[in-house]
């Protein structure tokens, strides 16, 4: 890594890691230069993911004005009209090198093949994916007047692609190729069984060819983007993915429910980095007023949002009047919010307070705080329990910030952390020594004996006496507080739920909303078209937010840099006289891509293409058979499953 | 044919995304199993109509195995493996009820990274379907041969999805409400009165296509009680499906 950052001219910071910009995690001391990964610090598969996204926003902002210079148009031949063609089938079958004609004996399998009904060619390969091969096959098709083709190799999950555009390329439809997978699920498992591994390639290619003669030409269709992106939320996620956004020439309508924006950035006044966050904050709020592309809407609610990916139609109510939005993204930064504990007497006693009420109340510079004596704090109240087992992750770091600033004025107050885990992780980990060097004390309690508070009179001052048993003691202590500084839960935000309806987006089983994956999508929602950021994906620092704020606007600017998105072919489609309007398909359809509408013959279902994402649970629920999935309808399962009956007779009779 | 020279034949239903993907892994990790199955890619569990099922053992396949997703892991929102799920429990009581073994109809859930599970599953479930014997074994007595029975609870396929539709709906997409549902009373009279009735029903019309019969003899055919045959009888004529006719002292078709 020292060669890395000298060869690059970036500063590492005093644990070896790249120095960040602490307003801006994705950014090395040296402009131009971003980062993204493990090489910033420990970091997760998930974290990692959105900070390249985040850099490449980043990347973008700086070469906007250069975007698509380089990008060249595909031109693909006119595709020829098969629809009244008998099915001419061209079978490939691949040797893979050695890895399937070892096993299989594909001169044979070709034979075999040439045998079967409409395959009118059949030819082996060594490498059917290599570039000549693949001229080839194109060649073969124009020369030989194929309509269809079978591929006997590896798996389709890998080079289904590459053979479809093969097939554009020869100008026929590319839905009008099969794969048979005579490798992964062949040749690679029946390795000591040549024989019976050469029947069950046979009987694949089978299969295949009479799948494929039943396959129809569909068409992906393109749609158009609208350029605008829609951002609701306006804290600090909010805000910077606003501006990166709009920073890559794109219109921004910022929603925000409050009167002012900033969310619980508002509450905060400084981070364990020594981060002046009103400062940032003041800063960011003005960039976003100034800003001539971002539309604030404040005091705002959203009565209804349609659409889908690319062509989105959101009405927002807010305190410049009614206005409908168009757009082609969304992105959901709605936060969090802070729990209100029932326990250890808070709201009904006033020395008792949350870890921001404290923060305001030191930053306000109120004596009888600053001045206290001693100050007991109480971590992990309101989750890891039955309510709420997550951890909120922040407070940890909240808890020894406040104990550190409160120590910097005034090194003779007691303070005493009750704790559970102490999760300052990364680099906070410096703070939480520190934290120990200038004696605060930490003591671990266990969540069946949690701490008791009550008020009590000692020598004439009134305390809250706090109780409990420390564990490496083995006894019960008892601390008499000035103060009580409760680290309380993160929970979703109260709107989170509406939000998750309206825009028909999932939450996850706490309340906070969830990401389409873990690690290899995590802005994005399963959803096309809406991405995530901030507290509302689940509690988070500052800089945390900042990095999957510009992840979620590296991810839509993705998308709203393009002018079109295309639809896959494979999708659902009603006969109407087969439709008996019992709605099994719609309430199978939790992507609403199915609905009702009025015919002269009735209500019949109704599917809209691109919502339709092609699983197929819809046919299967639908008693006629009115629904079907393109490329996998009834029919041509039915072929597939009829070919698999062995040529030779059965001994059985049934 | 010897039982040693028996080669099961397996047709399986993997969704695209995950089980399709461990299958996979489980070529690329070079992992043996029996060369009995042949694999027809679906893109989700949910979308393998019991139509597929019955038209694979119609075809004299011995077994079918069905791979999707583990359950809450589903590719798509829509969680299809929920319905297989479902779709499962239900044919494997209907297989059951016209004299099929239910274990040869498998689902197993397995994720793109379990290429070894998937060996395992291929190879204890071929040693299974091994000892089961081909197909024909299973009820080969009685009236009506194996065949025709999936074919006549094939043409109810219709009707068991309007069913499920009506009264088979699990209220929440969770393991322990479709565990607890699939294990409860409110299902088995459910599927008792209105499913395998009406299959019932449709086995003693399968008979009486053919030639009139009494109460006593299509009760010995089928295996049934004869006050069962009787009340679908009775039942039958106030509808007038069938008839009774006095001299032959038999039902017969109207």
């Amino acid at each position: 890594m020292k060669g890395l950052a000298r060869t690059f001219g970036i500063d590492l910071d005093p644990h070896g890691f790249c120095r960040t910009n602490p307003l801006n995690p994705m950014e090395t001391s040296r402009k131009g230069i971003f980062v993204s990964g493990a090489f910033a610090g420990p970091m997760d598969i998930p974290e990692s993911v959105l900070s390249a996204s985040g850099a490449a926003s980043l990347c973008g902002e700086l070469l906007d004005y250069q975007r698509g210079e380089l990008a060249r148009d595909r031109l693909y031949p006119r595709e020829r009209d098969t629809t009244r063609e008998d099915p001419r089938v061209g079978v490939y079958v691949c040797h893979c090198g050695a890895n399937i004609g070892k096993v299989v004996n594909v001169p044979s399998a070709v034979q075999y093949a040439l045998t079967l009904p409409n395959v009118v060619h059949a030819e082996e390969s060594l490498f059917i994916c290599s570039t000549e091969a693949a001229q080839r096959l194109a060649e073969s098709i124009k020369e030989k007047g194929l309509n269809r083709v079978v591929v006997a190799a590896c798996t389709p999950r890998t080079h289904e692609p590459l053979f479809r555009d093969t097939l554009r390329e020869a100008g026929i439809n590319q839905y009008l190729f099969e794969f048979a997978n005579i490798r992964e699920h062949c040749s690679w498992v029946h390795s000591r069984e040549p024989e019976a591994a050469t029947q069950k390639a046979k009987d694949l290619i089978r299969m295949s060819v009479a799948r494929a003669c039943r396959l129809e030409p569909l068409q992906e269709f393109d749609l158009p983007v609208h350029k605008d992106a829609l951002v609701v939320g306006g804290g600090i996620a909010g805000m910077v993915s606003a501006l990166s956004i709009a920073n890559q020439r794109h219109e921004v309508h910022l929603v925000e429910k409050e009167r002012r924006l900033g969310g619980m950035a508002n509450r905060l006044y400084s981070t364990l980095e020594g981060m002046d966050v009103q400062a940032y904050l003041n800063d960011l709020v003005r960039k976003v007023y100034e800003h001539p592309l971002i539309h604030v809407y404040s005091n705002a609610t959203i009565p209804e949002t349609t659409g889908y990916v690319g062509n989105f139609v959101t009405r927002i109510k807010s305190s410049r009047g009614l206005h409908e939005i168009k757009h082609g993204a969304t992105i959901i930064a709605v936060g969090a919010d802070e729990l209100k504990p029932a326990e250890y007497l808070y709201g009904r006693d006033e020395r008792v307070m949350t870890q921001l009420e404290l923060e305001k109340r030191i930053h306000q510079g109120d004596k009888e705080i600053l001045d206290a004596k001693n100050l007991v704090m109480i971590q992990c109240v309101g989750c890891r329990n039955e309510d709420r087992n997550y951890c909120s992750r922040v407070c940890c770091n909240h808890a020894v910030k406040n104990a550190l600033e409160l120590k910097r004025g005034n090194p003779g107050m007691d303070i005493y952390v009750l704790f559970r885990d102490m999760r300052t992780y990364r680099f906070a980990e410096d703070y939480y020594r520190e934290a120990s060097r200038n004696d605060v004390r930490f003591i671990r309690y266990e969540p069946e004996s949690a701490p008791d508070v009550e008020t009590v009179e000692e020598e004439g001052r009134p305390a809250l006496r706090v109780t409990a048993f420390d564990s490496i003691l083995g006894k019960k202590i008892a601390l008499d507080a000035d103060y009580l500084a409760l680290s309380v839960a993160v929970i979703p935000s109260e709107s989170s739920e509406e939000v998750s309806k309206l825009f028909k987006v999932t939450l996850g089983p706490d309340g906070f909303f969830s990401e389409a994956h873990v690690k290899l999508r995590p802005v994005d929602f399963s959803a096309e078209g809406i991405f995530l950021c901030g507290t509302a994906h689940y509690p988070k620092h500052i800089t945390e937010t900042i990095n999957q704020a510009y992840g979620a606007a590296g991810r839509a600017v993705a998308l709203l840099s393009r002018d079109s998105v295309t639809a896959s072919g494979s999708v659902c489609e009603v006969s109407e006289t087969d439709c008996i309007s019992c709605g099994a398909c719609i309430t199978a359809c939790t992507y609403g891509a199915i609905d009702f509408y009025q015919t002269p013959a009735g209500r019949k279902a109704r599917v809209n293409p691109v919502l339709c994402k092609g699983d197929g649970l819809c046919n299967a629920k639908c008693p006629t058979g009115a629904i079907q999935l393109k490329h996998y309808t009834d029919e041509e399962i039915f072929r597939q499953l009829d070919a698999e009956v062995p040529d030779e007779p059965e001994c059985a009779n049934l | 044919m010897a039982a040693a020279d028996f080669q099961p034949r397996i047709v399986g239903f993997l969704c695209n995304w995950c089980c399709y993907g461990g299958a996979d892994l489980c070529g690329v990790s070079r992992f043996q199993y029996p060369p009995y199955i042949r694999v027809i890619r679906v893109m989700c569990s949910g979308r393998v109509d019991p139509a597929f099922v019955l038209r694979a053992f119609s075809n004299g396949a011995d077994g079918v195995f069905i791979g999707g997703c583990h359950i809450n892991d589903c590719h798509y929102n829509t969680e299809g493996n929920y319905d297989a799920f479902g779709m499962v429990r239900i044919l494997k009581r209907v297989l059951e009820h016209i004299g099929m073994n239910p274990e040869r109809l498998r689902l197993e859930w397995v994720s793109a990274g379990e290429g070894i599970r998937f060996a395992e599953i291929m190879n204890e479930y071929g040693r299974k379907i091994k000892e089961l014997g081909p197909i024909d074994k299973d009820r080969t007595d009685g009236a009506l041969g194996l065949k025709t029975r999936i074919e006549v609870v094939s043409r109810l396929v219709p009707y068991m999805k309007l069913v499920e539709r009506e009264r088979l709906r699990i209220p929440e997409r969770t393991e322990e409400a479709y565990d607890r549902f699939f294990a409860g009373e409110e299902f088995g009279s459910l599927l008792k009165e209105v499913i395998l009735d009406k299959l019932s029903l449709k086995e003693i019309m399968a008979l009486l296509d053919e030639k009139p019969l009494s109460t006593a003899r299509i009760a010995e055919l089928l295996g049934m009680a004869p006050s069962e045959v009787s009340r679908h009888m009775n039942a039958s004529s106030r509808h007038g499906l069938v008839r009774y006719d006095e001299g032959l002292k038999a039902y017969a078709l109207v």
